[in-house]
């Protein structure tokens, strides 16, 4: 508010380059609001396009952080003052609320409305839908506004996400309201579990950041398995579902050939196999889950009866060890009853406790596991070894093997019990 | 700082997640977990059909994703006049409008590009690229990854709009190694070639050095008195110059508008169809930040990605083509250079080598 005149618009001819060509141009956006003539917004944006068209020039950022927060909460602001101030003064603070958007980004066009008219007012009018983590972003407010602008957003219904090291924002896939291949209510999972643990986004607390991340099948649309410290994949554990009709009506219109070349031969465990009916017969317990055959033949195949969720812990960016994924933790959990969200939670729970003790400062879960091995973390969070965990088991021979006996009598012991149930529960049906 | 203001500040309702079905289309709600089968009536038009009968149609079109208000009231219109009022985003950005009969789509479709939104990114196209804040917000950037993908998708409209690619492109940016767009088909991610450039005078005043020291992949940051104040250094032969301790500490600057330059980036997967998820390999390095339009990143990605169109059988994921032709292969058909540089000698790298006799010509 130090400059008394009104903030002239800069030339930006480096951005204007950016205006031309078939795809929508942030940068007509960008000036668009700057055009807006005594208002705030545009006085603001004036200089910000000032400054971006600046970085430009130099091929550099002119940003730096601070601490910037709202009443009652230590993160979810993005706090940005400008080291090109002097130059720039109306855009010298430009932080990001970052807000958490409804589970499978659903809006209605009067909740876009009502932000849209929010930011209008307290902030640069310019929003991100949505960044990397899920967060809608509210891109471009002065510190004194910042507490203005989440109380009306805060007042519809919206809350901040997180920032800093925090449990993060989550984000789940379409899902169950508009997607066949959905094996869970990725909806009630991803609000029980983010709202069981808000006080651990809203007041940072932890070594580092921790992500959730919900996808409805192994296509991972949300990208999980890649991104996330606690990846939650819906599958199933009977059978695939087949209708042989619609299967030769597949193969009648795509073709006996295309369908032997890009469904039969693309299964990456031969499970598949088309008879010579063209009706297709699976060989259910080779089926990995991948998801290939279900998104080829949507009308033929789809995922059994019996769906649940696998639990992959550690996926992360680069950031110190290099990227890494998650591994399989919990192959299988039922997720249909009080009781099995209840199980999530706690499982949740025992993983950011685990993390919040055990892990450096700045240390993701993934890179915890890769410092202190598997076996600590599973004992850490209670969780029995599983085949599903490995891709094969240890190739080297520097291993203790001393209670190895006890051991191998536990897994029998678990093993043929459930094989005993399994065969009594044949017997029954038959 | 909490903001101080005359008034005892209001305390926030701790809302969390908020709840989708108040906004969510009638028919998605309605049917929610009771859908049966889709296809794809044309790229950018998806028809899912409910167990009961019931049909929606999804119309999806390409956004900015850094958006002003008039633009998503535009949107708002076109959801309102057009569709039904209820919209949902992709985690691509891009936008998809529900409608309940599938005389609307067409109308749809025609509104949406008259405005300039392009409808595709269904299916075997070139979706949206996902991105970064660059230097329009992010504190650490080094290049402008809004840009960057304003550029790229101009050339690779095509290819948006059409659904002609072997299987679906995921294409990502990132504006520095950190590489928060993630992985992709194709990567475009900031690779920086020099190691930081420190101001001593300020390191003491800004930096809190242990946390410094420790974030460094390599060890290659020590505590250093400097003109007589307490700094830091850095051993430049250890030093990868990846820009871990520019966060940690501004006053060691990675950033120059000579040095920062860009590497692609092929065959990241997130899907677990056919084979199991991937991360992208390191293909061409050290092409210039070139704003505003990176020409010469769009060439690489476009050579890359038309050899791709090209050469892959149906259902081929970047990753799986190159899985089957071999690198060999990959680099005569994309005219790029192999060079020491994208040998793994990171932890871990060993196993990136090829233990076997299995060779191509």
């Amino acid at each position: 508010m130090a400059n008394d005149k009104e903030t002239s618009k800069h030339e930006s001819p480096l951005l204007d380059q950016l205006e031309s060509g078939p795809w929508p141009s942030f940068v007509t956006g960008l000036k668009r609001l700057a055009d807006d003539d005594g208002t705030d917004h545009g006085t603001m944006m004036k200089d910000l396009v000032g400054q971006l068209e600046h970085s430009y020039k130099t091929r550099r950022g002119y940003w730096k952080g601070g601490t910037v927060s709202v009443f009652g909460y230590g993160g979810g602001i993005i706090p940005r003052f400008s080291e090109a101030a002097d130059e720039f003064p109306d855009s010298k603070e430009f932080h990001t609320l970052r807000v958490q958007p409804p589970a499978g980004f659903h809006y209605d066009t009067k909740m876009l409305r009502d932000m849209c008219d929010i930011w209008e007012e307290h902030g640069s009018g310019l929003i991100a839908f949505h960044g990397q983590s899920g967060d809608i972003m509210f891109q471009g407010c002065k510190t004194e506004k910042v507490q203005d602008a989440f109380d009306e957003l805060n007042k519809i219904g919206l809350d901040l996400g997180g920032a800093g090291p925090a449990l993060r924002t989550s984000m789940s896939c379409v899902g169950h309201a508009r997607c066949e291949q959905s094996c869970y209510d990725e909806v009630r999972a991803h609000r029980t579990i983010i709202n069981a643990f808000l006080d651990e986004m809203h007041r940072p607390a932890l070594p580092y950041k921790f992500k959730f991340k919900f996808s409805g099948c192994a296509n991972d649309c949300v990208n999980a398995i890649h991104r996330a410290d606690f990846a939650v994949i819906g599958t199933w554990r009977d059978d695939i579902k087949i209708n042989q009709e619609e299967v030769k009506n597949y193969v009648k219109e795509a073709g006996r050939k295309y369908t032997i070349d890009n469904v039969i031969t693309r299964c990456p465990t031969n499970a598949l196999s088309l008879n010579d009916d063209d009706t297709l017969e699976i060989d259910n317990k080779s089926c990995v889950r991948c998801m290939h055959c279900i998104n080829v033949m949507t009308k033929a195949l789809s995922p059994g009866d019996d769906k649940g969720v696998s639990v992959l812990i550690g996926g992360k960016r680069s950031l110190k060890i290099g990227d890494t994924m998650g591994s399989m933790i919990i192959p299988f959990m039922k997720l249909e009853t009080d009781e099995d969200y209840e199980a999530l939670e706690e499982l949740a729970e025992k993983c950011i406790d685990f993390f919040a003790e055990n892990a450096l400062e700045h240390e993701r879960i993934g890179e915890t596991i890769d410092r202190i091995g598997l076996q600590n973390f599973l004992e850490g969070i209670e969780v029995d070894v599983d085949i599903n965990m490995i891709s094969h088991p240890r190739t080297n021979s520097y291993v203790r093997t001393d209670d190895f006996d006890e051991e191998a009598e536990k897994w029998r012991q678990k093993h043929s019990k459930s094989g005993k149930e399994d065969l009594l529960a044949k017997t029954a049906a038959e | 700082m909490t903001v101080e203001t005359d008034v005892e500040p209001r305390r926030p309702d701790e809302h969390g997640v908020p709840d989708p079905f108040p906004l969510m289309h009638p028919l998605l709600k309605k049917n929610y977990g009771e859908w049966d089968w889709h296809d794809r009536l044309r790229p950018g038009v998806l028809h899912h059909v409910a167990k009961n009968g019931d049909e929606v149609w999804t119309v999806r079109a390409g956004t900015q994703r850094q958006m002003d208000v008039y633009t998503i009231r535009l949107l708002c219109d076109i959801a309102d006049d057009l569709a039904e009022g209820h919209v949902r985003f992709t985690t691509r950005s891009n936008i998809e409008y529900m409608v309940s009969t599938e005389e609307q789509v067409e109308p749809l479709i025609k509104k949406l590009e008259s405005e300039g939104f392009p409808v595709g990114g269904t299916g075997n196209s070139v979706s949206m690229i996902s991105h970064t804040q660059g230097w329009l917000h992010c504190d650490i950037p080094g290049t402008d990854a809004s840009g960057v993908v304003k550029s790229l998708m101009d050339e690779l409209y095509e290819e948006f709009i059409t659904e002609e690619m072997p299987n679906r492109v995921r294409i990502t940016t990132s504006c520095c190694q950190i590489n928060c767009g993630g992985q992709g088909d194709i990567a475009i991610n900031v690779q920086y070639t020099k190691p930081p450039v420190i101001n001593h005078d300020l390191v003491a005043g800004v930096c809190e050095r242990p946390a410094v020291i420790a974030r460094c992949p390599v060890a290659a940051i020590r505590p250093a008195m400097v003109n007589g104040k307490a700094s830091l250094e850095v051993d430049e032969k250890k030093c990868v110059c990846c820009g871990a301790c520019y966060p940690p500490c501004p006053p060691m600057q990675i950033n120059s508008d000579e040095s920062t330059k860009i590497a692609v980036w092929v065959g990241g997967k997130h899907s677990n169809a056919r084979t199991k998820p991937t991360f992208h390999k390191l293909v061409a390095a050290n092409l210039p930040n070139n704003a505003p339009r990176w020409p010469e990143v769009a060439a690489v990605v476009k050579k890359i990605l038309f050899a791709y169109k090209e050469d892959a059988r149906h259902f081929e994921r970047v990753g799986e083509w190159i899985d089957r032709i071999g690198w060999t292969r990959f680099f005569e058909l994309t005219d790029l250079s192999f060079t020491h540089h994208m040998i793994d000698d990171f932890r871990s790298g060993r196993e990136t080598l090829n233990a076997s006799a299995h060779v191509h010509f």
